[in-house]
Formats: C-alpha cells, structure tokens, sequence
C-alpha cells in the first residue's frame, strides 16, 4: 500500500485516497470551438505511461484535497506531491 | 500409552503438563510446549498422509514453516480447519487431527495404486489429460482425480471466530528472532528506536535454542533469553511470538500475520483468534534465517527421511527422538551436529557424507565421540513402507558420477542435510534483485529496492559471530540515523565450532537398473524424472517448467524443493543456476487463513450502516428495512400478514387518495455557498441557472464529460450566495467529489464552496391530495397556499419552535413538499407530521410504494440513469441549454447520441394486464425469432401502477420515439417468461403534470 504525501496533512496512507488519473490533462475551455480529436484526447485518450507519471488524487477521507503527486508507474515511487495550483519545476 | 522416543531431562518442553489428544481417533500423549508433530513422533508416530499425486506414505520432513508432508485436518472448538501444519500447531489439551489426503484411511489407501500407476501421472499430467477426448476426461479423469487428489476440507459453518487487524508504525520491523534479529533488536533499542521483533515460533531464539554455541559465557539458549526478557521490558520495543511477517509491500508496508488463541483449546472471551497486523517501518531488517535443503535420492520421500535440523530439533527443544538407529547423509557439517546430539543422548548413529575427505573441528569432535563415518558414501535408496526401514548404500566416486557396489544397511530414519537455503523470501518480494551466491549455491539478496537490509543466515552468513558483529552493527546504525542517539554495545566473546566447505553435490544417480522416484517437491510430488520429461519436450524457461511440472506450486511454496529444482535444470542444460533464474516470490510467505485477511469486516460489519434519525420510529411500526447503498430505508411498512406487495400498494393509493409521508433522509446534499456559486451550477448542470430567484427551487441534470448523465436532482436558492443542492443517495458522493474537482483543478477562479450536509438534515417527503392541508397544520403561521408557496418554491419557517425548511417538490407526481429539519429534530417532526396527519389518513410509505409512484409518473431515477444513458434516452433533453456551455455538452454530438433511432425511455404494459414484467428482461420483436434474437430494448423497473391497477413497466428502447402503440414480446430467459406488451407513454399518470402544481 502506497504512502502519499498529502501537501496539506502529511504522510497518509493510500487508502484514504483516490485515484484521479492523469493530472496533465486539460479540460478545453468553456464555449471554445475545438475538433473532435481534441475533445477526444480530452475525453478519453491516456498515454498509460510506463515510468514517471504525474496523476491526481483526491483526499478523500482526508482534507477532501485534490493534488498532484509525481509517482513511477512501474516502481511506486513517489518524488513529490504538490497542492492543485503549486507550480511544478 | 507411554512415549516411546521421548528423551528424559532434554528439550524445552513443560514435562509437568501432560496433555491429551486424538490423531486419527486414536488417544495419545504429549506435553505441553510440544507441537502436534513433535508429539507424535514422540509417540512413534510417522505415518500422517499420503502424498497429493502418487498418494505415497507421508511423515515429518522438517520442524516448522517449511514442512512440505504433514498437513493435517484440524478439529477445535467444534470447528474444523484444514491444511494445519503439524509442525507448527501447538499441542493443546483435548487437540484433534486427523489426516486429509488419504480416504479411506492413512494406513490402507486406494489412491496408493497411484503408486504402481505413475508410469501414467508423469509431468504435465493434467495438461495432457486435458487434451484428450472429452467424454474420457468427464467419465474417467475428473471423478477420479476429485477423488484422489486435495488436501483438507473446508468447514461449510460460518466461521464464529473473531479475527482483528491493526495498524502499526516502527522504526525498525525486524522480522526473526534467532541470533541476527535478537542482535539488531537489541542495539537498535539501545539506542530509542522504536522497534518491532516478530518470530513466528512460540519460542524465541531461532538457531540459538538448537545450536551448540556459546555467547558472552552462556549458551546460546540463555543468550536468547535474557535479550529477549530486557526487550519486553522497554517501553519502545514489541515483542511478538507466533507472528509470521509474510508480506513485504510498496513504501515500506509489511503484513504480519499473529496467531493469538491457535495455540489454545479455545479462544478467550473478548481475545481474537489472530490479528492481521500492517506496520509500516522506516527500516525492515530480515533476519529470517534459512533452510536446510534435502538431498535427492531413490525414494527419499519415505517417512523417516528428514531434514538433519529437524531431526536435531525435535531433539533440543522437544526431547524426542526421530529414531533410534539413524542414518545421517550429509554433504556438510551440518549432519555432523545433529549426530553428536544422537550420540550424546546414547544413540550410536552412522554418518554418509559425500565429500572425499574434509577436516573441521566438528568432524573431529565427531570421530574423537566414535561415531562412525563413511566417507564418499551416499544413500542411494530409502526402502520400507510406513517408516524407513533400512537404505542401500554405496560409495561414489570422485566425480560424483558412479557407484560403487550397493549395501544394505538397517537404520530407522535418514536425517539429511544439503546444506542452507537462505529465506530471501521477504527480500524478494521488497522488489530486492536477488544474485546467485556460488560459494553457497543459493541465492542471497543483492541490492535493496526499499529500506530493507537482510542479516545473518538469510543474508548467506553462516557463522556465528560474522552474524552477531553485522546484526548489532545494523541495529545501531539504523537506529542512529532515526533517533540520533549512539549507544554502543560491548561485542560478546562468541565460541562456535568452525565448519569446513559443503559438498556441491547433492543428488545421488541411480543405480543401474533401477528406476527409483527421487523427489525434489516432497508436497506436490515432482520427481527428477518429470524434471527430465519437461525439458525434453522442449520447456525451457524456468517459469514455463514449474507451471508445467507443478514444482514449488504446492503450498509451501517450494521452500524446500526450488533450489534444487534449479540444480537440475542447471545440470541437465548445463547452465549455471543463475543464467536458469528463479522464480518470483510473492506473499504470503506462509498460507493465511481468510479470516485474518477479512478482519472484522465480515457480515453486517463488511460496510458501515447508516440511519436516519427516524430509524426507531420505523422499527417501532414495523418498518421491514431495504439496504440502500449503506443506509437502511424502509422497503414498507408492515400491518397484519401483509405482503411486500399488497403493504407498497396500499400505501401507494394512500399517497395518490389521501396523503403519505416518506423519510428522505438519505438523499444527498451539498451546501453551496460564495458568488460564483451560480456560475458554478451553470457549468454543472445542462439547464440555465443564473436566474433562478431565491426562494425557488429547480430539477437539474448533470453529466460526464463523455455526455452521459451523472446524476440528477434539485437544487433551490436559499438566498442570494447560498444554495442546497440534492442528489441521489448512491451518487451523493461522488457528485462531491465532481464537484470538488472542477473548482479545485479545472476552475480554481470560481469563488464558491461545498459542503456535504447529508447528515445535517432530516427529510420528510409529505405527498398526496391532503398534503397541503397537512402542510397547514404543521405551519400554521405559513402561508402554504398555492400562490404562497407554489410548485418549485421554498421557504423556511418553524415547526413547533423546530427551524425548518420547505420545499415544494415531487417525486411521487402529487402534489407534494420536502420538509428538512436539523438531525436532531428529525424524530420529533416526524411524529408530528403522523399526528397531525391522523385526520387526513395519513400513512408513511416505504421505498417500493416510492418506486411504484415514481414508475408510474415515468420520473427516471437509478435504474434509468445507469450510466449508459444521455439525456435524450430519459426525455430529459428539454433540460438542455442550447445558449450556454456545459460540463459534457461537447460530447452530445457524438454520433451514437445523436442517430434518429436513438434509444428512448418508454412505457410497457402486458397485454393481459395481469402478468409481471421482470426487470432486466429484453425486449424483442419476434417471440420465436431464432437465437441470436435482436434485442431492442430492456426494462428498467417495474411496478404496479396503483392507478391502473395493472402492471407497468418503463423500459429503454430502440427508436423508443416512434414505437409508440407497438406490439412487442418481453422476454426473460432467467425468469423462463415471453410476455405479449404493448409500448406506452412513460408517463402513465397524469401526463400533463397537472397534481403537482395544483
Ligand atoms: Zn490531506
């Protein structure tokens, strides 16, 4: 079970979160003209990254924070964890 | 019955309890301290199974965790429990075992023709017998192996026990007692560190209590002790026995498994029968020792050959004797020392070692004790049935390839020793890349993955004192990085016997002419010989050969049997064991029982139950209660004999005359506050929503991005920046975390917050005809009219000194209000909604008179919004803004959603008005079409509409739109039903919606 750094409450265990995929998607803008493929590579298409991967998750039994963590996808290893709007270098 | 190979004044045992128990219905002896294994053989007893394939005798091969034989069907407190190893199970007074494995019984077995029939269960047996016909393998094949093959029988009672978990945290978990552990422990907790020591013994120590060492001028034994006896006394150190750590998982998170009351004829009031531990440790040390591996020879599975360690312990720590004339066949000094505990004990043995002519001081004490050895001599084949009986012996030659002429010699046991395999168990599965340690031809841990350091035996360390200086050198270091105290330890002067190289041979060639089994998996029966099938018809990797051959597949994960598996392998395809490779280890390291793993989590505790406030009241008037996700809601309110169906239809038509209140407790709500927050519901839901006036409630509908509906409700403006929104009780959740996410990540410049408020409000859904005049009796000072409040209108007032909120909506399609008042007062508004309403005939109504309203009116909730739907299928694209964007607006131009025969939500009625429609049932044109038969459509609920006293139903259906008036068939192959149907209105009541605004 993995051990997440939730940036507002501290080192927690993964239960008391959940899983919110990748966190560099962007939703389009609202009332934005865009084409089909760029509202289906919104929608649906995920890279499923071997390696590196920043993802979101929800602290849901916890702050109820969504944040970003820096996690490998093959190892589990967690580099850092960040609020929602912390800049990432 | 007198114990016939128990030793006076030797082992650990308690010799003034004596303790009785049942082996197979008979009535033995034993003492308290023993295992069921050592009191057995105490008892002379060695024959307690047959083999899983070949069904052949099964005894004793080791002393613990490894022991691949003696597995046997345990019977306590009036449960049974299968697959208990004899070596591990404590004796108990009154403890009962019996065999599994071997119907009719241990001693006459049918399945032992196996034994003249294994020309035919070679490797692959049932990979092969899967091929061949079918009619063969049901007749033939598969009764036969269900009957022969299996190991114990699981109880079929609910398990009364009580199993717990806890969550723990450690700065060093050190997982094994014996001299590595006691060391790490001990310096680590010299130094502050909170420390964990687990052993999965009852006794601690580990090779301590069997080895003839000497540290700091005691013996190994009293070392042990006193360490251990100063560790339980720290405040920051646990000390747990009968503990096994079988799991090693992500980010330092280690599973371990406590046997509390197994050991007991019952467990305790209040105590658990185990307790499945999760620690997560800054540092994990693995001291978990290793294990002897067996040498490989004809018919080396015959009761009576066993591990020289075994045999040594079953000495040291239980006083008994696995034999009185043994044989010790060993390739390293190992055997040695379990000889000189036979012959210090009176019993002559005979020593077969392998090597041509090796020196040590162990050999020397062995010869100066006379006892006899031989040296390159090797057993080349056990012999005797229930028990060895003699073996034939031969010397082999230098190069390990022939032998010499084969004797007969008499002996009652064989103890064997082919030296250490390292347990890297816990390693392994750490993510920990094992190598190859050629000096001991065993894998050892290589480079750490997480903080994980492996000490001592486990570590491939074989002495004493190496051992003890890594181990407190290990505590100390660790402990210091993690307390920054340094408190160093006076290294103990260490005596211990120095041992010479181990013999790299270790399986004996048959002699010609002779075809005898030699087993490498003792549990799952794997012979050298199916080994050589495999590779010769072409398996190469190691991975493919275990599947294959079923090699370390059996339940002691190949503890004993994988290393020299690998041997082979190596040997035959001249490889050396690394470029072979190993297996991967993953936990449990040892079988779990299920209940551990479930925890308390079991029945009415495997989720938590939720209550309304009004949750007595509804007990008290014969409320039969419905799980609704986690809460419990009244399915109906029983009077008399009633049925579910007749109750929900009477209080449904009480509802459509009269009036009928409903708790609504359970429906999901979000507080919403701040300026935005408007904006926000313009962005969630597909309809408009900043112009909603305050005081006003509206229905909304929200969806996923990908289109599909997600949720669907109201949501009322309770004043300028604040609104209470209400969701679906299975998705009340979720709709916050939706929520949640869009002003968090997607629109942090939305000034608005939300609060789930669930639990905060009590709510009573009062509807029907007499609700307003209800309504007027409860809020006399309210102007409840028509145009004081009219439909979709809200106001807050007080209910007998109670603030309250007033919603006028409905679900029911009547006329109807939503009343919520805080939690607290939720008992006492209802009890006044019930007096009051006794003159309007008032009645509460439960969730199927709901759904039956609810159904009839065609209002969609759950089984319509099923994930799968858009708002067009559920007749909610009215609700769509064609002016403003939204949350999966982009997505309803898909083609699928926008196709002119788009599903639709319908109505169904059975042709006969009598015959129920079963949910789920599909919808066909043709009755007796051929299968595959065209699905057009399913049904989604069902009910009995009160108003037409008849069945309805509403379903989702192809080119719903236009099948208006259809004829089509529902079929439910579950039910064995075809119904005849005509498709309606979903809106079966009332069309025009005029009772809810009236
Ligand atoms: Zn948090």
């Amino acid at each position: 079970m993995l051990h997440i750094k939730c940036p507002y409450c501290g080192m927690r265990s993964q239960n008391e979160f959940s899983y919110g995929g990748d966190a560099s998607v962007k939703r389009p803008e609202l009332n934005k003209e865009i084409s089909d493929e760029e509202w289906d590579n919104f929608v649906y298409n995920r890279k499923s990254l071997r390696g590196k991967h920043l993802e979101l998750w929800q602290h849901l039994s916890g702050c109820r924070q969504w944040i970003k963590v820096e996690r490998d996808t093959a190892t589990h290893e967690i580099f850092n964890t960040y609020k929602a709007d912390e800049e990432i270098s | 019955m007198t114990q016939k190979f128990r030793l006076e004044n030797v082992g650990l045992i308690n010799r003034n309890k004596k303790l009785s128990f049942k082996f197979n219905g008979k009535i033995y002896f034993g003492y308290e301290g023993d295992t069921l294994a050592s009191a057995l053989i105490a008892n002379g007893v060695h024959l307690v199974g047959r083999s899983f394939k070949y069904h052949r005798p099964r005894g004793f091969f080791g002393a613990g965790v490894d022991e691949p034989y003696a597995i046997v069907q345990l019977y306590r407190n009036n449960e049974t429990e299968p697959n208990i190893k004899a070596t591990e199970q404590e004796l108990f007074e009154g403890l009962e075992a019996k065999s599994v494995n071997c119907w009719p019984s241990v001693n006459f077995d049918i399945g032992a023709i196996n034994n003249f029939l294994k020309i035919f269960l070679p490797a692959g047996f049932y990979y092969k017998t899967f091929m061949w016909p079918k009619s063969f393998w049901y007749r033939v094949y598969e009764p036969f192996i269900r009957k022969a093959a299996g190991l114990g029988v699981a109880s079929t009672k609910h398990d009364k026990e009580r199993y717990e978990h806890k969550y723990e945290y450690c700065d060093l978990l050190i997982a094994g007692s014996g001299p590595s552990g006691l060391a790490s422990a001990y310096a680590a907790a010299k130094n502050g560190a909170r420390v964990i020591l687990a052993e999965d013994k009852p006794r601690f120590g580990g090779s301590l209590l069997t080895s003839d060492v000497n540290i700091g001028n005691q013996s190994g034994e009293d070392w042990a002790n006193s360490i251990i006896s100063e560790l339980k006394e720290m405040p920051n150190v646990v000390v747990k026995n009968r503990s096994q750590v079988f799991g090693y998982y992500d980010h330092n998170m280690l599973v371990m498994s406590e046997k509390v009351s197994d050991h007991l004829p019952k467990t305790k009031k209040y105590h658990p029968k185990q307790r499945l531990w999760h620690i997560r440790a800054k540092e994990v040390l693995i001291s978990s020792g290793s294990i002897e591996r067996p040498l490989v020879f004809g018919n080396n599975d015959t009761p009576g050959v066993m591990l020289s360690s075994a045999a040594k312990e079953y000495l040291k720590v239980y006083g008994v004797l696995v034999g009185k004339n043994p044989l010790v066949f060993t390739n390293n000094d190992s055997g040695y020392e379990t000889a000189i505990e036979f012959k210090k004990n009176g019993i002559n043995p005979i020593i077969l070692d392998s090597r041509v002519n090796p020196q040590s001081e162990i050999i020397d004490e062995a010869i100066s004790l006379g006892i006899k050895i031989k040296f390159s001599y090797v057993v080349v084949a056990a012999h005797g049935y229930k028990k060895v009986s003699s073996a034939d012996i031969a010397k082999i030659s230098d190069n390990k390839k022939e032998l010499g002429t084969v004797e007969n010699m008499k002996c009652d046991c064989i103890c064997v020793s082919g030296f250490w395999t390292p347990t890297i168990h816990l390693a392994s599965q750490s993510g920990n890349k094992t190598k190859f340690n050629e000096e001991i031809d065993a894998f050892v841990p290589g480079t750490s993955k997480q903080n994980e350091t492996t000490l001592g035996s486990a570590n491939g360390i074989f002495t004493l004192e190496e051992t003890l200086k890594d181990s407190f050198t290990a505590g100390q270091d660790l402990s210091k990085k993690i307390t920054n105290n340094d408190n160093k330890i006076s290294f103990p002067n260490v005596v211990e016997k120095k041992s010479s190289q181990h013999d790299k041979f270790w399986c004996v060639p048959l002699p010609k002419g002779k075809s005898y089994k030699r087993f490498l998996d003792f549990q799952n029966d794997v012979a050298v010989s199916d080994i050589e099938i495999a590779l010769k018809e072409g398996y190469r990797s190691i991975e493919h050969v275990k599947r294959y051959t079923t090699l370390g597949m059996a339940t002691d994960q190949g503890k004993t049997s994988n290393l020299n598996g690998l041997q082979l392998v190596s040997d035959i395809e001249n490889k050396v064991v690394p470029a072979v490779g190993h297996t991967t280890f993953r936990p449990p390291y040892t079988p779990i029982s299920i209940g551990a793993i479930v925890g308390r989590e079991v029945g009415k505790h495997s989720k938590p139950t939720r209550k309304s406030p009004m949750h007595s009241w509804h007990e008290k008037n014969n409320a039969v209660f419905v799980d609704a996700g986690v809460w419990l809601r009244p399915r109906y309110y029983k009077q008399g004999n009633e049925t579910l169906f007749e109750a929900s239809k009477r209080e449904a038509k009480n509802v459509r005359t009269n009036v009928g209140v409903c708790d609504v407790t359970t429906l999901g709500k979000i507080d919403i506050k701040g300026p935005d927050a408007a904006e926000l519901l313009n962005r969630v839901y597909t309809n408009a929503w900043l112009k909603l006036p305050v005081g006003k409630a509206r229905y909304g509908v929200m969806l996923r991005e990908d289109g599909i509906i997600m949720d669907d409700g109201t949501t009322t403006r309770i004043s300028e920046n604040h609104y209470h929104m209400t969701t679906t009780t299975a998705q009340a959740a979720n709709v916050l975390s939706h929520l949640e996410y869009y002003l968090q990540l997607v629109w942090p410049e939305l000034n608005v917050n939300v609060v789930s408020t669930t639990e905060q409000w009590a709510g009573a859904a009062i509807a029907g005809p007499k609700s307003r005049k209800l309504l007027e009796k409860l809020f006399p000072n309210n102007d409840v009219s028509n145009d004081g409040l009219p439909f979709m209108g809200y106001m807050e007032s007080d209910l007998f000194g109670v603030k309250a909120r007033i919603f006028r909506i409905s679900f029911s399609g009547e006329l109807a209000y939503e009343v919520n008042v805080e939690s607290d007062n939720g008992q006492f508004m209802w009890e006044k909604i019930i007096e009051l309403g006794q003159e309007f005939q008032v009645q509460p109504y439960g969730t199927e008179a709901l759904s039956t309203l609810r159904i009839e009116m065609g209002h969609v909730a759950g089984s319509e919004l099923d994930g799968r739907t858009i708002s067009y299928d559920t007749s909610l694209e009215g609700l769509i803004s064609k002016k403003k964007d939204f949350i999966g607006k982009r997505s309803l131009n898909r083609e699928a959603f926008t196709s002119s025969d788009r599903q639709k939500i319908v109505g169904v009625v059975p042709l006969d008005k009598k015959t129920s429609i079963p949910e789920g049932s599909h919808l066909v044109k043709d009755a007796k079409a051929p299968l595959p038969n065209k699905k057009l459509g399913h049904i989604s609920a069902s009910c009995w509409s009160v108003e037409h006293d008849n069945p309805f139903s509403l379903a989702i259906l192809k080119d719903g739109k236009n099948m208006i008036g259809e004829k089509l068939f529902v079929m439910s192959p579950l039910k064995n039903k075809v119904i005849p149907v005509e498709i309606v209105s979903s809106h079966y009541v009332d069309p025009k919606g005029e009772r809810v605004r009236s």
